[in-house]
């Protein structure tokens, strides 16, 4: 499907916002949390350049499933590094081990349901992180109601993630085609929510 | 005024206005790189001066190179190959273009007037002239010509040739091969058809891949390096860290999973990358 101007717009602010995040949104936090929001948002700038070079033709690279693994596990992890102190190693290694087992199934020939299994832990365990952390915090006052925000786009990049694995995987949700008319827009809606979320919380 | 206009049109392609605006960019920013806060008319004088002798340079490079573009299909429907200008308008135009160029770059300082020159020199004499037909390793001076649009700004803002200055020249040195070899590995059968030796005709498709990803790592090496000896904020560090990142990444793309939607990507990535980082580094 070939990509319209407003499509290109909308993952051009995107890449804009993602980058802006990088540069203004993330000062002031500790070296863990630094790192992860980078790695989260940079690999969210980088695949939405190469999305802007290659068109939608890019969602059917195999890379496609990695990307889409680093970009909630680096922001859950950047979360529980912040607001779960007690829990930061185990969300360390939960993260390292998640990642490495998605790169693990995804590279080598495995048969039967492990790599979907995986990939749904991995995912499921970072998505409710970033949906709930930011939801509580700003329920409870600990953080500023605008936090939520955060958790607003953890639903939206939860959805994203679902729509993709399941066109990768053959078996999509809603058409290929409606699929790829929202996904633009549900990019540049989560990025912003985000962007805004750490802004106003 | 219909004259003007008609001629204007028939000579911007002999530009080539996005590989100018490019260069010219990387002049700008090797001036902004100071953050000397220079005066809009200081800008003014090197984009000008820039802007005609690379303008210059390039309408030489295709008038000397008028044969070999005849025999590319990539290059063939050129002005100077389909007929449109004849050869001495375009000599002429590239010749008052240079001169006007090198002359006011001159006159605006000596020194950032011999950096504009040396890349004129470089690119027309040295790499066109003498070693694109000879052997696949004219790109090198190639490489060079083009560094020196960011040295020159950088000259202008400080008045010397210092180690910034040449930190920024090796990023854009060693950022060519990764634009050019990409170039001339989809093109690889036109260069073949005008006899111009290439990396992948004399070297083979594999070593030039790896010729890619090597001058990909220094070009992100050096602008990193040259960003925090400028002093750049951590964040903007931070982006262009990403930024070299994803080149990176796209390069050895190139040599462990090559194919040809890998080879544009990188070729297109590489051009935004320079840009991007242009500015982050005059920020």
């Amino acid at each position: 499907m070939k990509m319209t101007s407003t499509d290109r717009i909308l993952i051009l602010l995107t890449a804009l916002l993602s980058g802006y995040q990088i540069v203004v949104g993330i000062d002031g936090l500790g070296t863990v949390p630094i790192t992860a929001y980078t790695i989260a948002f940079g690999a969210l700038l980088v695949a939405m350049l190469l999305m802007l070079i290659l068109g939608f033709g890019v969602l059917d690279s195999p890379v496609v499933v990695i990307v889409s693994t680093v970009i909630p596990l680096a922001l859950a992890l950047g979360l529980a590094w912040e607001h779960l102190a007690s829990y930061r190693i185990l969300y360390l290694l939960f993260t390292l081990v998640g990642f490495a087992a998605i790169i693990v199934t995804r590279s080598l020939p495995f048969r039967g349901k492990l790599p979907t299994f995986v990939l749904a832990v991995v995912h499921g365990i970072a998505g409710l992180t970033i949906f709930l952390l930011p939801s509580i915090l700003a329920a409870d006052g600990t953080m500023k109601p605008g936090f939520a925000l955060v958790g607003l786009g953890g639903a939206m990049i939860g959805l994203g993630g679902l729509l993709l694995s399941f066109l990768k995987a053959g078996r999509p949700i809603l058409p290929r085609e409606t699929i790829l008319k929202v996904l633009p827009g549900l990019f540049m809606l989560m990025t912003a929510c985000f962007v805004a979320g750490f802004k106003l919380g | 005024m219909k004259t003007v206009t008609a001629k204007f049109r028939l000579y911007w392609p002999l530009v080539k206005g996005l590989q100018t605006g490019l260069l010219l960019a990387t002049g700008i920013a090797g001036c902004m790189s100071a953050h000397t806060r220079p005066d809009a008319l200081v800008l003014l004088m090197l984009a000008g001066s820039l802007f005609l002798s690379i303008s210059g340079s390039t309408v030489l490079n295709m008038w000397w190179d008028r044969d070999i573009d005849a025999r590319m299909r990539r290059t063939q429907k050129r002005p100077t190959t389909d007929g449109s200008v004849t050869p001495n308008e375009v000599l002429r135009l590239g010749l008052a273009l240079s001169v006007l160029g090198v002359g006011w770059a001159v006159a605006v300082d000596a020194l950032f007037g011999l950096v504009v020159f040396a890349g004129l020199f470089f690119d027309v004499v040295v790499y066109s002239i003498w070693l694109k037909r000879r052997t696949c390793w004219g790109i090198v001076w190639g490489g060079v010509s083009g560094a020196m649009p960011i040295l020159a700004g950088r000259v202008l803002a400080v008045g010397q040739i210092e180690i910034i200055g040449l930190l920024l020249a090796a990023a854009v040195l060693f950022w060519i091969p990764t634009h050019t070899l990409t170039f001339s590995i989809k093109f690889q059968g036109d260069y073949n058809a005008a006899g111009v030796p290439t990396f992948p005709s004399t070297y083979g498709l594999e070593t030039t891949r790896a010729m890619i990803a090597l001058s990909s790592i220094i070009a992100a090496s050096s602008i990193g390096v040259a960003g925090v000896m400028i002093g750049v904020q951590a964040g903007i560090l931070r982006l262009l860290v990403v930024l070299s990142m994803g080149l990176l990444l796209l390069s050895f793309a190139t040599i462990f999973r090559p194919s040809e939607q890998v080879n544009f990507s990188l070729f297109k990535y590489a051009s935004l990358y320079m840009l991007a980082s242009m500015i982050l580094l005059s920020i």
